[in-house]
């Protein structure tokens, strides 16, 4: 009879392979504590992850379920974002110029292989505010925005009009008839604006003698579009405040925002 | 079908449209724990849900609604009815609760929970749907493209983005210097001001309708009545020359509409005294800017006396005045619209001399 011998449990050589790699340097120098998977490591990676650092470690339980936020401020956040990668590779591809505007964004569709981002940009940009007009919806229904959250609620505000200011902008960018002439309707109104539009009552009254301060070529909409019509330097202007000025003035905002979040005392609920 | 179809026209008109999202509104309000049930929520969504596929069956109602940009707002229609009807759901349970004397759901669930997993999983599985929502989306709906831009060639009608297509509308009641401009502003201060005005301490974290019925009422007026209703109208049913088209009828471009609309001063000058109209301007408008001015400044300080007392009272001066001023202004939208609706009355106050059209 051959000599028993007992049979070492092995463990599973993915198992295996998963013990060597978190083991590495490479991955220790990468996530300074194991899994999330007891409490410690919970505050953990809470603590140490960027990304993740904005949240708080632990928070109440209603604040988590969709049935209170209706996940519609993270999903703005996530859709904004989702706007800045998309955003960026059509900036690859588009230049803002009378002569290619247009050409440019069909090649979009003709020449780029698997070329939805255009798409993807588009239909972000309407969802996005579709879920900032829920978001202030439902903080509104919560009372979310009482004391000590009436200045994020401001936050918020200027975010939502941002948040139109750049779908706005970028409307004019596929330089086509639907484009100039929504972008038309809109800036016409700044004309009108009291005081400070040609066509605005009490415009006629800023005259030095009989120099008139404000007019078709010095007024609201003159400094909007950057000419007298949508022609090159509305081009130009609504550009750079789509892809530069806004986003930026946005997410510094949206800093503001997720921090009082916090600061404020976490997501709202009874006291 | 045709029958069904020139009904729904006509319920359609801007006028019914609008009086009854107001009664719509109040019935609301009203019934709430019957609105509350699921099954009127899903039944809703139901209801709609056929109405929009009974459409596609309409060459009419598909050319407007499958426009791409249009879509959204096929969306947004659906989400602003469930969300108003989950809202008050979640507020007509918590307020039941309270009246059997327990705790609102929110405070019943105030333990704590780990971040990871609980949060940071709901974030993942959202952001997951959501890019998933939108890669299909993409891939299923082109982005519009039309004809390379020409100055020279007005489309008709010029629409703005759609979401600025409730101020669009308001053009037909109001100059571009209010409708434009002024009404916008005062949007946004509105908004702003809404933490510092409304002083209500209760309803702060948690859902509810009776613990302020006046806020919510004012803010479902303004969201659901006024903005979303007024972008829907304005979308799906302005066609040529900004006429209106029932979602069923073809979008004529030579369909006629009376315009008969009569300045304030006509009748107070012409039709009222049977004299023609006086040259001084101030004098010819005199009435118009009187009525103008009472509703902007007197008239709050009337409220501030008689039916709003208590709110004068619990607000103090600054609070009441900001506040009534800019629900009179969100007001002044209605009040023009049954003015123009009733009266045919064109503007209140007409200088078009200095651009200066109420
Ligand atoms: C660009 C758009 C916005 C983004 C990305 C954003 C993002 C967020 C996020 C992620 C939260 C955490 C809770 C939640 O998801 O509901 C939040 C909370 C909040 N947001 Fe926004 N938001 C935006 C616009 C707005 C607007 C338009 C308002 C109001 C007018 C607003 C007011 C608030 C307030 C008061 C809170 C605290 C709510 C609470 O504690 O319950 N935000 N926001």
């Amino acid at each position: 009879m051959a000599d028993a011998k007992t049979i070492e449990p092995q463990e599973s050589s993915l198992v295996r392979f998963w013990n060597w790699l978190t083991e590495t340097q490479i991955w220790t120098s990468v996530f300074r504590h194991a899994a999330p998977i007891n409490d410690r490591n919970r505050v953990l990676v809470m603590l140490s992850n960027v990304f993740l650092h904005l949240h708080p470690v632990r928070l109440k339980k209603h604040g988590v379920r969709l049935r209170y936020t209706w996940c519609m401020g993270g999903l703005s956040f996530f859709l904004f974002l989702n706007l800045t990668f998309t955003g960026v590779l059509l900036m690859f591809y588009y230049r803002p110029t009378l002569e290619y505007a247009y050409s440019d964004i069909v090649g979009l569709r003709e020449h780029v292989p698997l070329g939805i981002m255009r798409e993807m940009h588009r239909w972000a940009a309407h969802a996005m505010v579709i879920t900032v007009w829920l978001h202030m919806f439902r903080v509104f229904m919560t009372g979310s925005y009482k004391p000590p959250r009436e200045f994020n609620w401001n936050v918020g505000v200027i975010m939502l009009v941002l948040t139109l200011l750049l779908s706005f902008t970028g409307y004019l960018l596929p330089w086509d008839q639907l484009a100039i002439w929504a972008i038309t309707v809109g800036s016409n109104m700044a004309r009108a604006t009291p005081f400070l539009g040609y066509e605005g009552p009490g415009a006629s009254l800023l005259a030095l003698g009989d120099v008139q301060l404000i007019h078709a070529a010095a007024d609201a909409r003159f400094a909007l579009l950057g000419g007298t019509f949508v022609g090159e330097g509305a081009l130009l202007r609504f550009y750079v405040l789509h892809c530069v000025a806004l986003p930026l003035a946005i997410g510094f905002l949206m800093a503001v925002h997720f921090w009082r979040v916090r600061k404020d005392g976490g997501i709202s609920g009874p006291l | 079908m045709d029958a069904i179809k020139s009904f729904i026209n006509i319920f359609a008109d801007p006028r019914l449209f609008f009086l009854l999202s107001v009664v719509a509104l109040a019935l609301i309000v009203w019934k709430r724990e019957i609105f509350a049930r699921n099954a009127v929520g899903y039944g809703l969504m139901a209801v709609l849900a056929v109405f929009f596929a009974f459409g596609l069956f309409d060459e009419n109602f598909v050319l407007i609604i499958a426009k791409p940009d249009n879509v959204p707002i096929v969306a947004l229609i659906f989400l602003v009815i469930f969300f108003t009807w989950y809202s008050m759901r979640e507020a007509v349970r918590n307020d039941e609760r309270m009246a059997a004397g327990d705790d609102v759901i929110e405070k019943q669930e105030s333990d704590r929970v780990w971040v990871w997993p609980d949060l940071v999983y709901t974030e993942l599985i959202s952001l997951i749907l959501c890019t998933a929502i939108l890669v299909v989306w993409s891939i299923g709906l082109e982005a519009p493209i039309e004809q390379p831009a020409n100055p020279a060639a007005t489309p008709n009608p010029s629409k703005a983005p759609w979401y600025f297509l409730g101020l669009q509308e308001m053009l037909v009641y109001f100059d571009p210097w209010l409708a434009g401009v002024v009404l916008p502003s005062l949007i946004i201060v509105g908004l702003m001001a809404i933490p510092y005005i409304d002083t209500n301490p209760k309803g702060n974290g948690y859902y509810t309708f009776n613990e302020r019925k006046a806020e919510i009422v004012i803010f479902l007026f303004g969201f659901v009545v006024l903005w979303s209703s007024l972008i829907v109208l304005g979308t799906f049913l302005r066609g040529p020359n900004w006429n209106f088209f029932g979602p069923f009828e073809y979008w004529d471009v030579h369909k006629l509409e009376a315009l008969t609309n009569v300045q304030l001063s006509d009748y107070v000058w012409v039709r009222g005294l049977g004299q023609s109209l006086p040259d001084n301007i101030l004098l010819r408008e005199s009435v118009g800017i009187l009525l103008t001015l009472g509703y902007v400044f007197a008239l709050p300080v009337i409220l501030a006396r008689t039916v709003f007392r208590n709110y004068y009272e619990k607000l103090g001066a600054t609070r009441f005045y900001v506040t009534v001023v800019l629900f009179l202004m969100m007001l002044s939208l209605p009040v023009k619209m049954l003015t123009r609706w009733v009266f045919n009355l064109k503007y209140v106050v007409s200088i078009p001399e200095y651009f200066f059209n109420i």
